[in-house]
């Protein structure tokens, strides 16, 4: 059975909603830049562990302002702190998909305490000027499908595409863009690089092969960066593989957590 | 009532498909496969002579602004326009209107006011301090500057200018965006305390409410006339009577595009096609750039996609089908004979209450020859008839205090002016 939980956190100044679901042990589930679309995966590992899946600063119902009470990286990392504290948390395994796995690595990288297991999907926080990463925040609609799946007719572009005719879609999209991408705008290299040394956590590098966001080779550099890591590749996954393929990459986050 | 003419500075040569094989005109139009630098040395050298030549046939004000990797306008430093034309008109009482530097991409924001503070100085206290948002696209995408934090580096930017211009002290800044330990700039400017401001806006609730706090002019810029002005300014209107600020039409500008014939044929034929290049080229710009999600607080954003969105798409879809007649129509562009162009302009300007006007006379790919007649055409047949409109009821306060008699008629322009130290010369055409 799933709840949704909203909790007061730095100070007083975010409250955001957490919905969780499940039983076993805790992983927490950062989503990337188009907010909590990633319902499905979600449910699937909720059905090994017990799933915190909180909303990004700033994309909770009626606490829209929250996104000013944190500056930069350094605010949110320390944020995810306060907010594990709130909901008890000592180490929990954490996953993080695109701009959510940024966030997972540099919470996982400044207190390496407080993660006891680390999942990296498709990740952002590293530049090669060879393969620069896309800004997808900027990418024409009628271009995002291709960009981002690999089935550019899948049911799921609803929850990622602008449509005028779908108001709330439109202004939610919008809003979660805006939020996520201040902490990195408008590149995503905020010198993660030179932290990922201290992760302790064992990781788990999923990559998608046809991620056209991330290149799949910046799973090596992560998996060369960070101790105990190791990189597993999802053939024709996409860069929101979450969504197109959630029973895959749900089989092998549980796999990597048992 | 003063009116000013303002200047784009565009690529005036694009290539006849540019908007089926180009993305967009701002951000990314790839410079080295459009643009010749010769011919835009020209363009920069053509424009300033246009601004000039209005000067010199009796404008009030003449007005360059800022943008960036835009072929639509790009003067990335408004400031090399506008001292070169301080210099140009010095001994006259034109205005020198700096529509103007964007503030949250100047850093350090002193930079402004120091470059405004030079400009005020070399052209003898005559230039009017534009303090522009800036745009997404060249905050944004250009500067890179967060969407999300854009509009508090501009509020701290504007409170750091006015206090370096005024503060009695040397001063240290400790704010959000911008750290100083000893601000104490020289020059500061001639006109105190400081040149008046004027904040250019395209129609959201947090400018009106910054410019009526703060006792600024509020300009509406955008290149859809006053038909669609109106609303926007109605709005302005009323807040600034909630606010209790009395209804001084100087607080307002307004930017409309005007091109003056002989008679209302010949119109057509001078200047359609580069009405058409203006709208099909010049305003080609891909959606996601203008704004950049995060760039709209969330209540500006609700507002957009639920009540201003669908009424601007609606009235974009159509533009493509337009002919020159719908353009007049509308009132986006207002074109014909000095008559025509009088009797609509005056319309216009009662209809929406403003008193510090600005009129676009370069427009698109409108060459040389063709923007001096314009310019000619509405300074001699068109300006006098405005002279004497909300004169005698209503102060300018936003308007250099030595500019504010008719042309001519100021001290300045008649050596009057001791201070200043240039000659009194006449500004070359």
């Amino acid at each position: 059975m799933a709840t949704e939980k909203s909790i007061s956190v730095w100070g007083d100044r975010v409250h955001p909603k957490v919905k969780i679901s499940g039983t076993g042990s805790p992983v927490v589930y950062l989503h990337g830049g188009y907010g909590p679309t990633d319902t499905e995966l979600v449910e699937e590992l909720a059905k090994h562990h017990t799933v915190y899946a909180p909303e990004h600063p700033g994309l909770s119902a009626g606490d829209e302002d929250a996104i000013k009470a944190l500056d930069d990286f350094w605010d949110l990392v320390l944020y995810y702190y306060d907010l594990f504290d709130k909901l008890g948390l000592k180490s929990p395994a954490v996953v993080g998909h695109s701009f959510g796995a940024m966030v997972a690595a540099e919470v996982a990288a400044t207190d390496p305490t407080r993660v006891s297991k680390l999942v990296l999907i498709n990740a952002l926080g590293l530049w090669r000027d060879a393969y620069p990463v896309a800004n997808y925040v900027i990418t024409a609609q009628t271009k995002l499908p291709e960009l981002l799946f690999r089935d550019p007719h899948h049911p799921a572009l609803k929850r990622i595409v602008l449509n005028p005719e779908d108001q709330q879609g439109f202004i939610r999209i919008t809003w979660s863009l805006g939020c996520t991408s201040k902490f990195y705008w408008p590149i995503p290299d905020k010198g993660l690089k030179k932290r990922l040394h201290r992760i302790t956590a064992p990781t788990l590098i999923l990559w998608g092969k046809e991620d056209k966001v991330v290149a799949p080779i910046y799973a090596e550099d992560f998996r060369k960066a960070i101790h105990d890591a190791k990189v597993e590749m999802i053939a024709s996954g996409a860069h929101m593989m979450t969504l197109e393929d959630p029973g895959k990459v749900a089989a092998a986050v549980t796999k990597f957590l048992k | 009532m003063k009116i000013s003419m303002f200047h784009l500075m565009p690529y005036r040569d694009l290539p006849a498909d540019f908007e089926q094989r180009y993305n967009s005109v701002w951000v990314d139009p790839p410079y080295w496969e459009l643009a010749d630098s010769n011919k835009v040395g020209q363009y920069y050298n053509w424009t300033l002579d246009e601004l000039i030549h209005a000067a010199n046939n009796g404008i009030d004000g003449i007005c360059v602004n800022e943008h960036h990797q835009n072929a639509y306008g790009f003067m990335p430093n408004p400031d090399l326009m506008g001292s070169i034309l301080a210099r140009a008109t010095n001994g006259t009482d034109v205005a020198i209107v700096q529509m103007g530097s964007t503030l949250p991409t100047s850093n350090p924001p002193i930079r402004v006011a120091e470059e405004y503070s030079m400009i005020d100085c070399i052209s003898g206290g005559r230039m009017v301090a534009g303090m522009p948002l800036g745009t997404s696209q060249d905050v944004n995408l250009c500067y890179g500057i967060s969407p999300i934090e854009q509009r508090e580096r501009y509020y701290e930017a504007h409170d750091l200018i006015i206090k370096a211009w005024t503060a009695k002290e040397i001063f240290p800044w400790n704010g959000k965006y911008f750290k100083l330990p000893m601000v104490n700039i020289w020059p500061r400017p001639i006109q105190k305390p400081h040149p008046p401001i004027w904040i250019p806006g395209s129609g959201s609730l947090s400018t009106w409410d910054f410019s009526a706090r703060n006792d600024h002019c509020y300009c509406f810029l955008s290149y859809w006339g006053n038909n669609f002005g109106k609303r926007v300014m109605d709005g302005w209107w009323d807040f600034v009577a909630k606010g209790n600020h009395d209804p001084n039409p100087y607080r307002a500008g307004f930017l409309q595009l005007v091109a003056v014939s002989e008679t209302d044929a010949s119109a057509e034929k001078d200047y359609y096609q580069h009405i058409r290049y203006f709208y099909d080229k010049c305003l080609h710009i891909q959606p996601e750039y203008f704004p950049v999600a995060g760039n709209q607080d969330y209540k500006s954003l609700v507002n957009s996609v639920t009540k201003l969105n669908p009424q601007m798409f609606d009235l974009m879809g159509k533009i493509p089908t337009w002919k020159y007649k719908d353009f007049i129509d509308n009132q986006f562009v207002i074109a014909g004979s000095p008559k025509t162009v009088t009797q609509q302009l005056m319309e216009a300007v009662k209809k929406l209450r403003v008193g510090n006007l600005m009129v676009l006379l370069h427009i698109g790919s409108m060459p040389h020859e063709l923007t001096m007649k314009n310019v000619e055409l509405f300074c001699k047949e068109v300006l006098p008839n405005f002279r004497d409109v909300w004169d005698g009821e209503w102060e300018n306060k936003w308007w250099p205090e030595k500019l504010r008699g008719a042309r001519g008629t100021n001290a300045i322009a008649n050596g009057g002016n001791g201070k200043s130290g240039g000659k009194s010369r006449p500004a070359h055409a």
